[in-house]
């Protein structure tokens, strides 16, 4: 693990690259690292992210700016400005079920080629999809998932890059943090080693590659 | 009564002590509200808590506890907290007891459709069809008719949100459930004869010798 300013950071994404976004609505984003995006204008972006939470939050603040061109999400219906760049084509979306996308990611992270998934057969979400009997069941494959960057939020992270997370806010960051080329985080405190106990380290330090430091 | 609090007040009868439940947003929401003190339910928000509390006090909200919709929520004693990949795990696996969700449609063989409405509504499904692929028990809790056009349907014209049927669907109207893959009027809304809710429910349905008024 590297300690990075956030400009650092951010320069390092490519305009047009993939990434993929922790948080649900806004809670448990990385909001310092979405300001600094928004600032250096990383157009393009092929964005994951579990919904396109609401303008001025979280990751509606890259709709806020049209830097999105491919979007795979699970509900985008509380941004209206990601539904208009939808409806209008500017953004392609993908809309996977939620245990779905999430399932995609963890198979993505932990080497997996996809997983198989009742959610979703004799739906709109079956179309071009192989469909397969496992002991007289019918599931599909849903393909494995994963970006260039992941960009985490967690609630503490220590000086090694060991993470935890608060409440509500773990969400996707854990999963993502295991499927992505490059993982970033910001987290709400940095704190000594030993702070977070090795039972309460959700996120171990070899996966975090940046952290984001504090000011 | 209002029509909302009748659904809500009959759908916690449903709900038995011990019972992982997953409320949907919109009428479901309310159904927290009916649950008697006594009976110990564990509600379950898809976004990683399963202990939600009610709304806190002006003041003590905190930004990291949340439901799925983003608003402030607290957690009761007892509340644990997990990832997605856990939350999803939960409700795919058939952990979750009762799901209550709210319906575009649901028809004769209990099919819901409730995620899209093409060329006009498309926030994407969340979480929905997982709930309605896995959890061990379905309630569908909508109003019985939109605009005077019944939404118990013969077949769903709306995309379906799982091939899986529900098991009950309560109405401001009715009760209608589908033993054998039929709906059929389990129960009135007080103030309703059977021709009634038959009058204005575009599905067929089947008749038991007695049908109880509900009782909320």
């Amino acid at each position: 693990m590297k300690a990075v300013s956030v400009e650092e950071a951010v320069a390092m994404i490519p305009a047009g690259a993939s990434v993929m976004v922790g948080g649900f609505m806004g809670v448990g984003t990385p909001e310092r690292l979405l300001d600094e995006v928004v600032r250096q204008r990383k157009t393009g972006l092929t964005l994951i992210s579990n919904d396109a939470a609401t303008p001025g939050k979280g990751v509606g603040k890259l709709f806020d700016q049209a830097l999105v061109s491919k979007l795979t999400a699970t509900h985008i219906g509380l941004n209206p400005k990601a539904q208009q760049q939808m409806l209008a084509n500017q953004i392609a979306v993908d809309l996977v079920p939620q245990g779905t996308f999430v399932e995609r990611i963890r198979a993505g992270g932990c080497g997996l080629g996809g997983v198989l998934t009742p959610t979703g057969v004799g739906t709109l979400v079956a179309e071009g999809k192989r469909q397969i009997e496992v002991d007289g069941k019918p599931f599909l494959l849903e393909t494995a998932l994963r970006a260039q960057f992941a960009l985490v939020h967690a609630f503490l992270a220590d000086y090694l890059g060991n993470l935890a997370y608060a409440l509500t806010s773990r969400n996707f960051n854990p999963v993502m943090a295991m499927a992505a080329d490059t993982v970033i985080v910001t987290a709400e405190h940095i704190v000594p080693v030993g702070v977070i106990a090795p039972d309460h380290v959700v996120t171990p330090a070899p996966l975090v590659d940046y952290l984001i430091t504090n000011g | 009564m209002d029509p909302q609090i009748i659904i809500a007040r009959r759908v916690a009868k449903e709900l038995r002590s011990g019972n992982l439940v997953n409320l949907g947003i919109g009428i479901p929401t309310l159904v927290a509200n009916y649950v008697p003190s006594d009976l110990k339910v564990f509600f379950q928000s898809e976004n990683g808590l399963i202990g939600t509390g009610p709304i806190p006090e002006q003041g003590m909200a905190h930004p990291t506890l949340t439901d799925a919709g983003g608003r402030p929520i607290s957690a009761l004693p007892g509340a644990s907290t997990f990832d997605s990949a856990m939350s999803f795990g939960l409700i795919r696996g058939g952990h979750v007891d009762v799901t209550v969700l709210g319906g575009l449609q649901v028809d004769a063989h209990g099919h819901l459709a409730n995620w899209m409405i093409p060329g006009k509504m498309v926030p994407g499904m969340g979480g929905a069809m997982d709930l309605v692929t896995g959890a061990k028990r379905v309630i569908v809790a909508m109003q019985h008719a939109a605009k005077g056009k019944s939404k118990i349907v013969a077949k769903c014209s709306l995309p379906l949100t799982s091939a899986r049927p529900v098991n009950l669907v309560v109405t401001d109207m009715a009760v209608i459930g589908f033993p054998d893959g039929k709906a059929t009027l389990l129960e009135t809304a007080p103030g309703l004869s059977v021709g009634e809710v038959v009058a204005l429910t575009e599905a067929e349905l089947a008749i038991p010798d007695d049908v109880p008024e509900m009782r909320i």
